[in-house]
């Protein structure tokens, strides 16, 4: 995560690698919200993926759904957490590295990347790869954007 | 599949979900927060873990609750595009680039070595 530096003094910039010394080791209650959290998503991707199982060569519609859907989350959560609501302890843990992180996965997408490939399914392999990521990226920006509109005209 | 399977799924979910908060932030206290090494850190090791289970062929509930709930929880594609769409707001589009890249590909060749040594040892 690269968070902004709200109070650095323009052309001053805090060097990050200074704010990164700076965290705070992980309480206890952030780790628990990161086990609730994650918890919940691990259970929601691992429905999915049970109630709706692919072959190698065709789409990995449980990946892709829970991918897309946490991207969008994440992007919400964050957005509203860091620039809307007052600093608050266990809402990020909780929300965004819990069950967003919980919901998605990075490994499983590789891993049917690679099947793909061995399938000789390359057209697939490559759809299934940009379509992922254009997608997550875009529902990132949408629902980043979504939040900030809000606050403009608020 | 049973109410202990999906139990497991719930507590092997979460402490996934702890252990990658706990290898971001390990790697990120070393690298700084400049480029998003931690989350790539994460995501390349899920894969070969996640390779190598699938080399071993795990079938059933040991897929499940191995590769689904605890190397899936641990790693994360939300956190990976959300540093991509941030450094490409500060206008480090090079950086965003070189991390959605070097992520998918050393991610295929992660989980094709952990494949690799899955099927060797099976």
């Amino acid at each position: 995560m690269a968070p902004a530096v709200p109070g650095s003094p323009a052309g001053e910039p805090m060097p990050r690698r200074a704010a990164a010394r700076r965290l705070p080791k992980p309480d206890r209650r952030e780790l628990a919200a990161i086990f609730a959290g994650g918890a919940v998503g691990t259970l929601a991707r691992a429905g999915l993926s049970e109630a709706l199982p692919h072959t190698p060569t065709g789409w990995p519609w449980a990946t892709f759904v829970v991918n897309i859907v946490a991207a969008a989350l994440l992007g919400y959560f964050v957005t509203r957490l860091q620039e809307r609501l007052p600093l608050s302890s266990y809402r990020r843990p909780l929300l965004g590295t819990g069950v967003c992180g919980g919901l998605s996965t990075f490994s499983t997408m590789q891993v049917e990347i690679l099947r793909m490939i061995e399938a000789k399914a390359i057209g697939l392999a490559i759809g299934y790869t940009v379509a992922t990521v254009v997608v997550g990226y875009a529902a990132i920006h949408a629902a980043t954007a979504a939040v900030r509109r809000v606050r403009i005209s608020a | 599949m049973n109410v202990l399977v999906w139990a497991g799924v719930v507590l092997i979910g979460g402490v996934g979900s702890v252990l990658r908060f706990l290898v971001d932030g390990m790697v990120s206290s070393r690298t700084g927060r400049a480029f998003p090494y931690g989350t790539l850190v994460v995501n390349i090791s899920g894969a070969v873990v996640l390779g190598l289970l699938t080399g071993l062929a795990l079938s059933g509930d040991a897929a499940l609750l191995a590769g689904t709930a605890a190397v899936g929880s641990y790693t994360t594609f939300s956190t990976w595009m959300l540093e991509s769409q941030r450094l490409t707001e500060e206008r480090q589009v090079g950086k965003a680039g070189r991390n959605i890249v070097a992520s998918l590909v050393l991610g295929v060749a992660a989980a094709a070595l952990g494949q690799a040594v899955g099927a060797a040892i099976r």
